[in-house]
């Protein structure tokens, strides 16, 4: 650790302003603050600290993902053997799932963190590490097979349209990693639904596929109606179903969110209503059951598709989510609520926590908002009880 | 009112003042026919006649309209030079003419015209006004067809009909965006534009 500290000391004052490299002050920068807590302080006014800095609870939420990442990886090269019809020993499916996964992992984060520091370089901010976590997320919420240019593609126009024209880390509206998705969703959508893209390998004409294999997901299966083929709550809960990468297994998920709430990281207000919401959702289908889609049980509809992974790690981004602790229990209700309206009710979609998040995303500023003028108002009423009483 | 250069009249539309891109206007129609470059060639070329026209002729009654009823006046004659604008296109461009529908017949709402006919031919002679017309008409076309151009190339990759991308990219993996084709990426690159002519011309940045 000392070596990495006096390498970075003697590079430190040719980068400096006035030095021979001042144009990649921010390059060293990011790589120096990403190495190290930054010794700067707040200069003025009163502040109070917190230990933990941007970066540092960056890697906090990349390790919650890893639960699910790593699951993710097994599970890719369990379908794809299952689909083949060949048994393989466990690290022989994980080792697979980790070569099929690794390239989007290292597409998206080259792509995204090269985007990142072109445009801290031309406009002479320093890097924010805020693509730390996008740049795992992307790769977690694409189906395996999907094209790595397309998947280039996609993190270029999330950053660059959904960050860096807001004005970078912080500033944007919509979640990155879900505009990435969004993007491949409406750009090349025969990549990202259907029954052959969510199983490494099915997607090629040449692979043998066993028969009655079909590598549809629940969500595939529920759109084309056929409901008896879901698998059961369990099957679904422990994750060896296809899917988008890190989407299947809700105990991996489940482990990702305690980390994230005993962290503090994660809101568990936003985790919470989303799920309430939705059970609502689904009540109110059950009531109905107009269709068998709508008599499916709570349970089993919550852990089908992308639901509780969305719920987890995309509705609590702390920068495209509400900031007020009630605004946080209206935007999760909503989300999951708008999520279950969209799965169940319109046909075009398969899934609809993606589109509920982006959508509450724009619709978070206005909720807090009204929450910060309804606490003004309760307590501009209090104020005047009290002088009246006085 | 200041006199003008007559070929700044022409040319200010084009960049500094472009109404599309600075004073934001005629944006519904920018993303409606941009699909394809020849529609949007068409439409900005109907837009660039009947701002020219309407221009030319509002420039000259412009001392007998009496001000109260002006907007009226100025709305029958956008709407006849837009009438025979879509007769003609479907006399000769029937094809076209069905791919725009509505939208030839939207040119009448379109901002730019009442904006210019206000700001401009209200209170200036004839031949700077017309100037003026077809100026603004091109600074839209132009951006109308820089739009079409993105579009077209990428969300159905020909340029003008024609097939520009070779098969082999299509063997090889690559595909037509489907996001070009939807409205929303109109806007989108809209703003981009928007983003690139600010960097090029400092001025126009708002403090």
């Amino acid at each position: 650790m000392k070596f990495l500290r006096n390498t970075l000391d003697k590079i430190k004052p040719h980068v400096q302003k006035g030095g021979k490299f001042q144009k990649f002050r921010s390059t060293f920068d990011a790589f120096e603050t990403f190495l190290y807590v930054p010794d700067h302080v707040t200069k003025s006014g009163s502040h109070i600290r917190d230990g933990i800095d941007l970066k540092r609870a960056m890697s906090v939420v990349v390790i919650a993902l890893m639960p699910a990442l790593l699951f993710g990886m097994w599970n890719v090269g369990y379908q794809h053997f299952l689909a083949i019809g060949q048994t393989a020993g466990f690290c022989e499916l994980f080792w697979y799932g980790f070569l099929q996964v690794l390239p989007i992992i290292i597409v998206s984060y080259v792509v995204g963190l090269g985007v990142e520091f072109i445009f801290a370089q031309i406009r002479g901010h320093e890097v924010n590490e805020g693509f730390l976590v996008s740049g795992m997320l992307i790769p977690m919420i694409m189906p395996v097979d999907t094209p790595l240019w397309m998947v280039a593609v996609a993190t270029i126009f999330a950053v660059i349209i959904g960050k860096e024209v807001f004005g970078g880390t912080g500033m944007n509206i919509f979640n990155p990693a879900l505009l990435a998705r969004a993007f491949i969703f409406f750009a090349y959508p025969s990549k990202i639904s259907g029954d052959f893209v969510w199983v490494s390998g099915l997607s090629d004409s040449t692979t043998k596929v066993v028969d009655g294999f079909s590598g549809a997901t629940p969500m595939g299966l529920a759109g084309q109606g056929q409901f008896d083929k879901i698998p059961d709550f369990w099957t679904m809960f422990i994750g060896n179903i296809p899917g988008s990468i890190g989407e299947t297994s809700k105990i991996a998920i489940l482990i990702g969110a305690a980390i994230l709430i005993i962290s503090g990281i994660g809101s568990f207000r936003i985790m919470l209503s989303t799920i309430l919401g939705g059970s609502a959702m689904i009540y109110i289908f059950n009531l109905f059951a107009a269709n068998p889609y709508m008599e499916i049980s709570p349970l089993v509809q919550l852990s089908m598709g992308g639901f509780l992974f969305g719920a987890v790690f995309m509705a609590t981004d702390p920068v495209s989510a509400s900031q007020t602790s009630t605004g946080k229990i209206i935007y999760g209700f909503l989300i999951g609520m708008i999520a279950m309206l969209i799965r169940v009710l319109n046909p075009a979609y398969p899934e609809g926590m993606m589109l509920a998040i982006l959508m509450m995303n724009m619709f978070a500023p206005l909720i807090d908002y009204y929450v910060v003028e309804a606490n003004i108002k309760r307590r501009l009423k209090r104020a005047k009880l009290s002088s009246i009483k006085s | 009112m200041a006199q003008v250069k007559n070929s700044k009249l022409l040319a200010n539309p084009l960049n500094l003042q472009n109404p599309v891109t600075v004073q934001v206007l005629g944006i519904c129609s920018a993303l409606a026919v941009t699909v394809q470059m020849k529609p949007a060639f068409v439409m900005g070329l109907s837009v660039t006649i009947v701002t020219a026209f309407s221009s030319l002729i509002i420039s000259a009654l412009r001392n007998t309209i009496p001000n109260r009823i002006r907007i009226i006046v100025q709305l029958v004659v956008v709407a006849a030079l837009v009438i025979i604008v879509d007769q003609l296109l479907k006399a000769f461009l029937y094809d076209v003419s069905k791919q725009l529908s509505v939208f030839v017949g939207l040119i009448i709402t379109n901002c730019i015209l009442m904006g210019r006919l206000e700001a401009f031919a209200m209170g200036n002679k004839p031949f700077p006004s017309f100037i003026d017309g077809i100026g603004n008409g091109l600074g839209y076309s132009i951006i109308l067809l820089s739009i079409a151009f993105v579009r077209e190339l990428l969300g159905s990759g020909s340029i003008w009909g024609f097939k520009i991308i070779p098969p082999v990219f299509y063997q090889l993996g690559y595909e037509n965006n489907g996001l070009m084709i939807l409205p929303p990426m109109a806007v989108i690159l809209i703003g981009i534009i928007i983003w690139i002519q600010r960097s090029w011309k400092k001025e126009l940045i708002e403090k």
